[in-house]
């Protein structure tokens, strides 16, 4: 089977997202690509976790709703997830903790609490056990299972190989998943693509406040300050947050901060001083769904506008969703070069289902971005920290530099960052700001801002931005369409937009939020969308929901439904 | 080096007799000291808030971050952690620091690190045209106050002092010399200082009268007694115009810095490529 999916579910506090992952790694091992989605409340102990692990031939980013085997630590899992099986799925359970009667499909029921108990092991190790059933029933050899645990449980590995083997006993044969002749690749959420295209690209700082999808962000980076050398800080605050990566880059130090919208709200004026003193600085902004405190552990893709207008007064930014772990290490890696190319600040836009996600990493098909060193002060003549150039862009110089002095300045200054309230000046800098900005758009003319997948020669096309890629190529096969994902929201790719819709007569937005945030940033540059399909639950798309949708209006024919279609309620 | 030599062209717009005037003098005058005797003025970096007393970093041909209000202190935070070689001072005001931005005050104590606050503090807001500030004392009448304050002023050196700030003094704008010498103590202490600077406004709330008769330079203290730093600190609390207001280094010890604990982990990009590829196997 090319195409399998795995549910592991139990309550908070289980480890569902480690059990996940070992689901994961097992597939890896055998050739498989790997898309996880991860459904979690926002609670330490209790309520529902679940993991869904799908394993395919092909790269895969989003999730179907019916799953092969399911896995349930607990009652409730059965309970929530019955609907997602099919006639021909298995399901694995604690027999201690799971009433069997009310499963109609194949199953067998592991004695979890027995087996841990006559092992001496710990609670925590239950899902070593269960997973040594689940490679029995799917048919993944053992030493593959023994092999991942060494690798990635070495604690207590012994206990761990023991209660693994007696689960792997125990269970019954359902399925053999074959191996595929590839070779594994890293599997990664978002967030650790970003952490390693930021690194890749010379991060030297990371500043952030723990806010959810963002924290794994800082804690990868805390984890490896001290491997890639980089300074990273947790302050009092996001509004500190952003104000310590001024400092850091008004040394010369490449700094990135992370969040979600509430935080990025606290740092607000910061942006727009970093705006107005042209202090470089990366912004991981990881969405959730709001307003407000809203739903923490959910996704959603409601900040856009928020992103590209934050900050009061005018000044360039640089704006890029990346889609999946992929284009998250590629263009992290591009936003800190921007930020310093540009001295401007340069937003990673993501949500929960990229940045928590799990993906097949290959370093190789992500590529190397374009590097280019900040344009440096050549150290003749005396240093002004705003001087007029013809792209706009000042030469940088870091203290100390002996002779002269470094001014930046939130109010509106003068070539040498002296305050200044001059009508032609503040004119002549508002100018110089926003010629970076057209000199940053002209040099993203040379990158691959918007992306076409699918069908190229279909007159149906779908356009998405962020997570909504992986499910949009894969819908898209069965009927033929083409996808078109912005990339780089802004400077707005309006010529690389306009040409990937050349053909196109039916254009079909597909987003999750309630008021097709895409859609109404391309109006602005007269781009018409036909059909909008909108998910706003927390919940991402699965390829059913979008197939759905697009069956109901009717996608596979050209004709343009120009609808509010699909909204689809949770 | 001259004090003269750190002007620039900028033409002040502070009123006159206002008390930023002493204090732009007496720190370019230790700066221009401090130039000669191994701490050379490039290596300095100012970093302001916003307020009457941020012009300073305009007036001084000094590197500088001239930054936003109540926000001075995390950049500068930054800023030193980003180059510990750096001499990082802050200027800052009391609605600047204990009303917008008092948590990046209370932290920067808390972990001690190696800068300097000197807090203009004329426990007024000049530059909005008089409105009480957390060091305004109760019965305050000021633009957003016309019946009187009804809030007690905070104790800023006593606020510090619980914070875990190793250096603790006040200057008041008509005793020159004793501001340069804490400045001066201030600058070359190693950890978090914090000098409080009774700074007059005399267009909103002119306490010179008030200063002149009620403060006195305390001498002999034990400065590296937290009890005896606190009873000299609560001795007077903002609140009272009859109570002696003792001037002069009230704390100074040593204690661990937060900037010390950062040394270990300077940028390294060299070899990047090849720790990626080898930490990209802990994930397959």
């Amino acid at each position: 089977m090319e195409d399998f999916s795995t549910l592991i579910g139990g309550v908070a506090g289980d480890g569902i997202n480690e059990a996940g992952l070992t689901v994961a790694w097992l597939f890896n091992r055998l050739g498989y690509r790997i898309y996880m989605y991860y459904d979690y409340p926002s609670l330490i102990r209790g309520g529902h976790n679940y993991s869904l692990v799908r394993a395919s031939g092909q790269k895969i980013g989003a999730h179907h709703d019916q799953i092969d085997v399911l896995i349930a630590l607990n009652q409730e899992t059965v309970e929530k997830h019955k609907d997602r099986l099919k006639d021909s799925s298995f399901v694995i359970y604690d027999a201690e903790k799971v009433k069997a009667d009310g499963i109609l499909q194949k199953s067998c029921g592991i004695p979890v609490t027995r087996i841990l108990l006559e092992a001496g092991a710990l609670p925590v190790m239950k899902n070593s056990c269960i997973l040594g059933a689940f490679c029995k029933v799917v048919g993944i050899d053992w030493l593959v299972l023994e092999d991942v645990l060494k690798k990635h449980i070495p604690k207590m590995l012994e206990q761990n190989l023991n209660v693994a083997r007696r689960g792997y006993d125990l269970a019954e044969d359902f399925c053999h998943m074959d191996k595929l002749n590839q070779e594994p690749q890293p599997i990664m959420t978002g967030n650790q693509a970003i952490s390693f295209g930021l690194i890749k690209a010379g991060l030297e700082a990371y500043v952030a406040y723990p806010m959810t999808p963002s924290s794994s962000i800082l804690d990868f980076m805390a984890k490896s300050a001290e491997k890639f050398g980089i300074k990273v800080v947790h302050p009092e605050s996001e509004i500190a947050v952003m104000l310590m990566a001024q400092g850091f880059a008004y040394a010369g130090v490449k700094a990135a901060v992370g969040t979600s919208g509430g935080g990025f709200c606290l740092m607000t004026e910061g942006l727009s001083l970093a705006g107005m003193a042209e202090m470089p600085v990366v912004i991981v902004m990881a969405q959730r769904t709001g307003p407000s405190t809203g739903l923490p552990t959910y996704t959603a893709q409601g900040d856009l506008h928020f992103i590209l207008n934050a900050g009061q007064g005018e000044f360039p930014r640089f704006v890029v969703a990346p889609g999946d772990a992929i284009d998250a290490y590629y263009w992290s890696a591009v936003a800190l070069n921007m930020a310093w190319k540009f001295q401007v600040p340069a937003f990673v836009l993501s949500d929960k289902i990229v940045s928590e996600g799990q993906y097949s990493f290959d370093l190789r098909a992500a590529g190397d971005a374009k590097l280019a060193s900040p344009v440096l002060w050549d150290g003749q003549g005396s240093y002004n920290r705003y001087s007029y150039t013809d792209t706009g862009v000042s030469p940088l110089a870091y203290p100390p530099q002996k002779g002269q002095v470094i001014k930046s300045d939130s109010y509106t200054h003068d070539n040498a960052g002296i305050t200044t309230e001059d009508p032609q000046i503040t004119r002549e800098m508002s100018d110089k700001r926003q010629l970076k900005g057209q000199s940053m758009a002209r040099d993203l003319e040379g990158y691959e801002t918007v992306k076409v997948f699918g069908d190229e020669k279909s007159k149906t096309a779908l356009l998405c931005w962020g997570s909504n890629k992986g499910v949009c190529m894969e819908a898209s096969q069965k009927l033929g369409l083409k996808v078109i994902q912005v990339l780089v929201l802004w400077p707005f790719p309006e010529k690389r937009l306009t040409d990937a819709l050349q053909g196109v007569e039916r254009l079909i937005d597909v987003e999750c939020n309630s008021t097709a945030q895409l859609a109404r940033l391309c109006s602005i540059f007269g781009i018409k969308t036909h059909d909008r399909i909108l998910k706003y639950d927390g919940r991402p798309f699965s390829l059913d929901d979008l197939n759905f949708e697009l069956d109901r209006i009717g996608a596979g024919s050209i004709q343009a439904g120009n609808i509010e279609a699909g909204r689809i309620e949770a | 080096m001259n004090p003269k030599d750190l002007n620039t062209p900028a033409k002040s717009t502070w009123c006159p007799g206002c008390g930023n005037f002493s204090i732009l003098s007496a720190m370019r005058t230790v700066l221009a000291e401090l130039d000669g005797e191994g701490f050379p003025i490039e290596k300095v970096v100012l970093v302001a808030g916003i307020g009457c007393h941020a012009k300073i970093v305009d007036y001084m041909n000094v590197n500088s971050f001239y930054s936003i209000h109540g926000r001075a202190l995390p950049v500068a935070t930054a800023i030193k952690l980003a180059n510990p070689d750096l001499k990082v001072i802050c200027f800052s005001g009391d609605g600047d620091s204990l009303a917008e931005g008092l948590d990046h005050l209370i932290f920067a104590a808390k972990r001690n690190i190696d800068i300097t606050l000197i807090l203009h503090d004329n426990r007024v807001y000049g530059l909005t045209t008089g409105q009480y500030t957390p060091t305004s004392p109760l019965g305050f009448k000021g633009k957003s106050t016309p019946a009187g304050s009804k809030e007690r002023p905070l104790n800023p050196p006593d606020l510090m002092l619980a914070s875990g700030a190793s250096f603790i003094a006040r200057g008041y704008t008509h005793g020159i010399e004793q501001l340069q010498k804490l400045f001066r103590e201030a600058i070359l202490h190693k950890g978090f200082s914090f000098v409080d600077v009774l700074q007059v406004c005399v267009s909103y709330f002119n306490m010179y009268e008030s200063y002149n008769k009620m403060t006195y330079e305390i001498q002999g203290n034990n400065t590296g007694s937290f009890e005896e730093a606190q009873k000299i600190i609560r001795s007077w609390s903002y609140d009272s115009l009859e109570k002696p207001i003792p001037l002069g280094k009230f704390y100074d010890i040593d204690a661990p810095r937060l900037d010390q604990a950062f040394l270990e982990f300077k940028p390294n990009p060299a070899g990047r490529d090849a720790k990626i590829k080898a930490t990209l196997e802990d994930f397959i």
